[in-house]
This record gives structure tokens, sequence and C-alpha cells, in this order.
């Protein structure tokens, strides 16, 4: 990306608070994400990060990848934990004991962080509207402990704790659809992103940076390692992700429901689905209830949302 | 000139947390840590404390929230009991982990199951080895110069550790005693505010949390560990600045008639006041039994212990807590491995009483010395290596 393009979103587009160095697998979409949108964020920062990929990466003692203050507790509680930083240095602040100032809370966990055993501390800061932006960089599975499968697994997907068998198809359930629930808290700021589509995730962290109050992103990011497909092929997948509608990009302000790229007319989900190994097992039949849910979503969502 | 007040000991206990001007507080409400929290939401609400007030949605959050809370360099404060302090249970060793002074006050109750909201030590004593510094009260008013003491013990650069004032649920937590506060600014003098050496803040960006690969594992325990260990010199000098500075004596072991006992009674908590009781009747009728009343439990005094019980014959180690499948009680075990290291020749006997609230009144425990003394090493029931006081089989 040129950096030139990047200056309508940071007055730093160079500098890197996610240094080179770290340990994500080659073509892991979540770094990525987490590399930009940091920029966006800024020096002014503080991450609370749960345990998972991209803190089993990046922090092994003695060394950091962080150019900025980032801490990390346990797994379900990387919500709680920016809870407490954010009333932290709110009442010092109002003491006088650290200059006033805007700093970016910023918590960030993957989706099993958020979706399974986050929930519940995620639904708790959003509830007591802590001024806080919280990133689920979605993966889709427990990547960090050998892929099994999490609520934001999609249907039909092998995981090594959803195997598709005689008796099974691999993963049974429907995505849990996690921004919807982040929506009904009626926080002011609620987007799904992908860093396939960097200027329309730039432009939404920069939004949640200015929220003033809970702000939710759920970051669709690819991993070549758990969905089983070629290193070099992440950006694409999650374009094909975007097309198909299986993730669509939208974003919830105040309430108002808006597409913020619309892919019509959606691609088939057999594009998507086709050429990721977690799916090659998936009949024509499966495939076909795919479609179909998917079909059912994209209208649901539109009947909702504002287009662009 | 500070005067006694009778209140209630939870209401006292957040007045002193008050006292120590915390600035961040999570908690969430569970009998009977609950008088404490609300009334610190009441200072914070009618503006007499200048915090943040986090009501979070379960302890795993408050004690989570208190970790984030502190590593901005505020000043945290919590509270909670029984249930609570398991489901926070996870993260009360990484705030030790982490080295981040949060003191909490445990209101000390019963695990389910059978659900009991009443007093005993099964909480803490699930959570003993958690990394925390840990002291035990009496009464009310050593409730209150604890949480002050704790503080200045958790936040020296010496010790750098979370601190849990321990209190018995209801039978110490909700009765009404004679309390003396400190003025605020003697309070002010003996405890200046917090200074952390590292704090989160864009200014100096700090990484917390890292993880240790087997190399580096081990060292990174045995520091903290050292670090609990070296704590043990800074509570002494804190509680020996304390009763120079109020006028109240703190140690880290208390003992009571121990000079002339043989036989030596040894518990944590509010039962200690019981004890007492049952000593001075049975001195009336001439006959000896000493207390010692570990007020520091974490670390162990073992040093100080051992100079009060050295020359001693029996030692009855009385537990409010069901030792789960162990030989004994865990206190009873540390004592057997203080009599072992030292090659002390005594008759140690373990007692577990006062489960879920069950009372305990002087005259039982003097039962139980009648047994001790005028026995050899007792055979319990059941194949127990300990006596359960008072219970129906």
């Amino acid at each position: 990306m040129r950096m030139k393009s990047l200056e309508r979103y940071t007055d730093n587009p160079e500098f890197e608070y996610a240094t080179s160095g770290h340990r994500a697998c080659q073509g892991c979409a979540e770094i990525l994400a987490l590399r930009l949108g940091l920029k966006v964020f800024g020096r002014d920062s503080i991450i609370a990060m749960a345990t998972g990929c991209m803190e089993i990466i990046s922090t092994p003692l003695p060394t950091t990848s962080w150019r900025l203050p980032w801490i990390h507790v346990a797994f379900e509680n990387a919500a709680a934990v920016a809870s407490g930083i954010e009333s932290g240095i709110g009442i010092l602040m109002d003491k006088g004991k650290i200059a006033r100032k805007d700093i970016n809370v910023i918590a960030i966990a993957g989706d099993g962080g958020t979706s399974d055993i986050g929930l519940q501390a995620l639904s708790g800061a959003m509830e007591r509207g802590h001024n806080f932006t919280y990133i689920c960089v979605d993966n889709e599975a427990y990547m960090n402990t050998g892929i099994q499968r999490s609520s934001s697994t999609p249907f039909g997907a092998m995981t090594t704790t959803s195997p598709p068998g005689k008796k099974g198809i691999g993963q049974a359930t429907q995505k849990k659809n996690m921004p919807k629930i982040a929506a009904a808290h009626n926080i002011p700021y609620v987007a799904t992103a992908c860093p396939s589509y960097p200027f329309d995730f730039l432009a939404k962290i920069k939004k949640a940076k200015a929220t003033k109050g809970p702000a939710y992103i759920h970051v669709l990011s690819v991993c070549p390692t758990g969905w089983r497909i070629p290193s070099d092929q992440a950006i694409h997948y999650g374009r094909l992700a975007v097309r198909t509608g299986i993730f669509p990009l939208y974003e919830v302000e105040n309430g108002r429901y808006r597409i913020t790229y619309s892919p019509e007319p959606l691609r088939p989900v057999s594009e998507y689905i086709k050429g990721q190994g977690r799916f090659r097992h998936l009949t024509e039949d499966l495939i076909a209830e795919i479609q179909d849910h998917v079909n059912h979503d994209w209208q649901d969502l539109k009947n909702h949302s504002e287009m662009k | 000139m500070s005067t006694k007040k009778g209140m209630e000991v939870s209401i006292a206990a957040s007045v002193a947390a008050k006292l120590a001007r915390v600035e961040a507080i999570a908690a969430y409400p569970i009998t009977p840590q609950t008088h404490i929290v609300e009334h610190l939401a009441e200072l914070v609400a009618n503006g007499e404390l200048e915090a943040a007030y986090i009501n979070v949605e379960s302890e795993h959050s408050a004690m989570s929230a208190c970790v984030g809370a502190s590593a901005t360099g505020a000043r945290t404060f919590t509270s909670t009991s029984s249930q609570g302090m398991e489901l926070m249970h996870e993260i009360l060793f990484i705030a030790s982990g982490m080295r981040l002074p949060i003191v909490m006050a445990a209101v000390n109750r019963a695990l389910s199951s059978p659900l009991s909201i009443w007093g005993d030590h099964s909480d803490i004593m699930a959570a003993r080895d958690t990394g925390w510094v840990m002291v035990f009260c009496e009464n009310g008013q050593e409730v209150v110069d604890s949480i002050i003491m704790a503080f200045k013990i958790a936040e020296d650069r010496r010790v750098l550790l979370p601190m849990m004032v321990n209190l018995d649920g209801f039978s110490l937590s909700h009765v009404i005693e004679p309390i003396e506060f400190p003025s605020q600014e003697d309070v002010d003098r003996f405890l200046p505010p917090y200074n952390p050496l590292y704090t989160l803040h864009p200014d100096k960006p700090v990484t917390m949390g890292a993880y240790a690969m087997p190399e580096l594992y081990t060292e990174a325990k045995y520091s903290q560990e050292m670090a609990i260990r070296n704590s043990k010199s800074v509570v002494k000098e804190v509680m020996d600045q304390f009763s120079r500075e109020f006028g109240r004596t703190y140690n880290l072991v208390e003992t009571y008639n121990t000079e002339k006992a043989d036989t030596i009674f040894m518990a944590l908590g509010s039962i200690n006041e019981n004890i007492k009781t049952a000593i001075d009747s049975l001195k009336e009728e001439g006959k000896e039994l000493g207390l010692v009343s570990l007020r520091l439990f974490r670390p162990f005094p073992d040093a100080e212990l051992f100079e009060v019980l050295k020359n001693k014959k029996k030692i009855v180690v009385l537990e409010r807590v069901m030792p789960g499948g162990a030989m004994n009680g865990p206190l009873f075990n540390e004592m057997a491995s203080l009599v072992v290291s030292n090659g002390l020749n005594v008759q140690l006997e373990n007692f577990i009483f006062g489960l879920g609230g069950r009372d305990v009144e002087p005259e039982e425990l003097m039962e139980v010395y009648e047994q001790v003394v005028s026995s050899g090493k007792l055979s319990h029931a059941d194949n127990k290596n300990y006596g359960v006081i008072g219970v129906r089989s």
C-alpha cells in the first residue's frame, strides 16, 4: 500500500507500532490488520490484549513487538482489563496525577476470546459505557491452540474438534453473529471490517477512535494455516468472503446500519469455499445450504441498512 | 485526636479504604462482602471519595479491572468472598505475578456445595498460595489498621505485591465494634501517594504480561518468590512504624499467655478472641493454655513461630476448612513442616471447627484443651488425623 494513501488516516503512516520480528505465520492477515489499524490509533494508545495468536507471536520475554503500552492478563478478560485501564487513567487525570489528553484504550482479542470465553467481560464493558475500542480479530477458530472450533467457526468448516466423518459434516452450527450482539448493547459504534479492504477498515478505525464510549470492530482475519490455503492467498480469500456476502462490510452508527461496501451481485459462495482445505469435504448439498443462508442473511442486512 | 466510634466492621473497612485514598475500585457483590462495596459506592456517589468505581459483571472481571487500573498507577482496592474469590482465582496469580499492589479485603466465607453464605476459611485456604501477602484480623480495629498498612506494604518498592486483608464473614464483618479511626492527616503522613515503578502510559511504552519460555519461567517465578519472602521484613517495618505513629502495636505473630503455658492453640482470625476467653477461664481453674495467632499468614512467619514454640510440648492447630482428602488441614501441614525442619520435639494436634458459620463456644475450646492435655497423641474417629469440633456423625 502506498504510504501516501495512508495519510488520510494517520499523520505518521510510516511508523510501525507492531514491529517486524514477530512470529506470526506467513501470510497472517491478523497481524496485518493490527499493523495497519494501530497506525490510525497512533502513539497515544494503550492496548489490552487477550491470550491468543497475536499475544503469543509478539511477546516472548524479554522481547516485545509493541511500540505502544501493552498489557496481557488472561484469555477472557481483555475488555475487563481495558475497563480498569480506562478508569485508571481517567481518575489519574481527574486528580492531576497525569496530564490530561485523549488516550485510546484498545482491547484486542480473537474470536474465541470474544464470542466464547470473553463474551461476558465484553458485554459488561460495553454496558458500562467505557470509552474504548474493542477489536475482535476473527480467524474463525482457536488457531493458537491448533485449530479447534469456536462459536465463530462457520458452518461446515473442518477443525480439529469439528472433524468431518461418517457422522459429522464438520462444524454443525452457524457462526455466532458477534457484531449483532455488540450492536444490541446500543453502543455508539459497531463495524465489520477486513484487511483485504484496507481503506474501509482504516476509515472504521478512525471512526472508532473518535467515538466517545464503546466501539466494537469485528475484523475477519484470514488464517492461511487454519483455513488450509496457500500463504499468499489471505487477501484474496478476504475479498471473496466479502464479495460472496459471507462476510459483509457494514457499520452501525448510533443504531443506524449502513453497508459500507456493496458486493452486489454476490458471487456464488462456492468460489469462496472451493480451494479452502477446511471446506474440502463439503458436498454440493451442504454448499447449497450455505448459499441459502448467505442469501437470507444478506437480504436481512440490506433490509435494515442504508446502502452506501 | 481520634476517638472511638461504634461502627459495623464492614463499614469501617470501607472508611479505611477511603482514608487510604483509594483511586480505583472494581467490585461485584457477594455476601458477606456487600456492605464494604456498598459503602464505598456511597462515598464515591457523595463525593467524599474521589475514585473510579467500576461496577463489573463478575469477580473475574473485578480482579481483571483491578489489574488494569493498578497497571496505570492508580491505587486500587476491591473486596470479595467465597465463590467470588474462586471465580477470580485465575487472576489472583496474575496480579501477584505482574507485581501489582492491589489491596483486597477478603471477607472469608464457606464454599459451595452445599451452598453456605456463612463464614469459614475454605475460600482463602484455596487461594493461600496465589502469591499475595496475607494478614488475618481478629477484630474491627485490626481490619481498619491492616487495610491502611496493606497499601504501604504492597506499594513498597521492595515488595510490589498484592495484599489481602482477611476478616471472618459475619462473625467479624457484620458486628458493630468500637473503632478508633486515625485522622486523614496522620494517614496521609504514614501512607504517601503510590509512586509506581512502571505504568501503562504512552509517554513511556512498556509491555506487561509477556510470556516466558522454559529458559526464563523459573527465574521469573523465583524472583517473585524472593519478593514475597523478603516482604516479611517490610511487613514488620510497617507494623513497627504503625505502632509508633498510631499507638496500636502489631506483630507478625501475636501471643497470649504463651510464657507460662506448655500447650498452645494456633488459629487464624476472629476465633482467637474466643480462645482468649477460654484461656482466661482455664486460668481461673489453675490451668495454663497459650495462644499463637498468625496475623501474617503469607509469607509464613516461620522464624517468629519457632521462637515462640521452640520449648512447647503440645501445639493444637485449629482450622476452619476441611482438608479435602489431605492428611490434615493446610495450617497443620505447614506447622508439621516447621516442626520437622527445625527438629522440634512437640506433639501436634489438628482440629477442624466453625465450618459454614458453625459457632464454637469457649467451653468447647476448653474441652479440646482437656482432651489434649489428658492424653498422648490423640486418635480420632474414622482414621482421621484430625478432630472435628462438634460434628454429628
